[in-house]
């Protein structure tokens, strides 16, 4: 798939370069082209979260945060070696874990065929959404979508107090 | 057939922005071709859809475009400033 090479290439790109400010903008190309890649998946809806948390407020956020630190990554002081090891071992039981999963698409896995296939003959009669990974969102989890976008809003808040102190305290000296 | 080769069109550009992000000297051509990138997966999603005959989805394409705008005026903003909490309209002080 040439949209999960090129993530790949922008991921290199991301551990190769030491300015952070290219760092930041090379995440947000990184994020539109995983909501691509979500959206060449059918879901729609992460793909929006992903373009929106992503490369719009983790952005703005990001570059808050550069404001704080300075342009310059130090390099580091320690071999890379154990982190290395420690990756390739977690990767390496990862790829093992997938190696079980069902193909993509299959209709006949647990997943499609016990609570899934409720939700698709039930939705659209239940909700009137046409999507229903939206439907589920929206309307069966309703209170808990709900209760996240309460702890995004809540975190939203802390930062920008966060943020407002400092420059509260700078404009004093 | 034709959005068939669009989407390959659009794949090549986003591959040509990614080199330039990657190799882009400055912090401006990565800055345009991020924006290239961004830009790139809107036509994506809008080719995508009308390819698997939905193009209901072109309206998270509008989305798409108003974070790309956000995106690159926080950089810039910041780039001009040194500082988000600006509230810009003057030459920077230092």
């Amino acid at each position: 798939m040439v949209l999960l090479t090129l993530m790949a290439l922008v991921v290199i790109g991301v551990v190769r370069l030491r300015n952070l400010f290219a760092v930041v903008i090379l995440s947000s190309a990184y994020s539109f082209l995983m909501a691509s890649v979500l959206i060449v998946l059918d879901a729609v809806d992460v793909a929006m979260t992903e373009a929106a948390v992503g490369a719009g407020v983790s952005t703005v956020l990001m570059l808050a945060a550069l404001y704080l630190t300075k342009v310059e990554e130090a390099a580091p002081r320690h071999t890379p070696l154990l982190p290395m090891f420690v990756a390739v071992v977690i990767g390496a039981a990862l790829v093992y874990g997938s190696v079980d999963m069902p193909n993509f698409g299959d209709a006949f896995t647990p997943v499609n065929t016990h609570v899934g296939s409720g939700y698709l003959v039930r939705s659209i009669p239940e909700t009137g959404v046409d999507n229903v990974v939206s439907s589920v969102l929206a309307s069966y989890r309703g209170y808990d979508t709900l209760g996240e976008t309460v702890v995004v809003f809540t975190a939203g808040i802390g930062v920008l107090l966060l943020l407002r102190r400092n420059k509260r305290s700078r404009s004093k000296d | 057939m034709m959005f068939a080769v669009a989407a390959f069109a659009v794949l090549v550009s986003l591959g040509l922005a990614v080199i330039r992000a990657l190799a882009g000297p400055t912090v401006f051509d990565r800055m345009v071709a991020a924006n290239t990138i961004g830009n790139g997966a809107i036509l994506l999603l809008a080719v995508f859809g009308f390819l698997t005959e939905r193009p209901e989805f072109l309206d998270i394409g509008i989305l798409y475009a108003l974070l790309n705008i956000v995106g690159t005026i926080a950089v810039l903003k910041y780039f001009r400033y040194g500082d988000l909490g600006h509230r810009g309209g003057e030459e920077p002080s230092q």
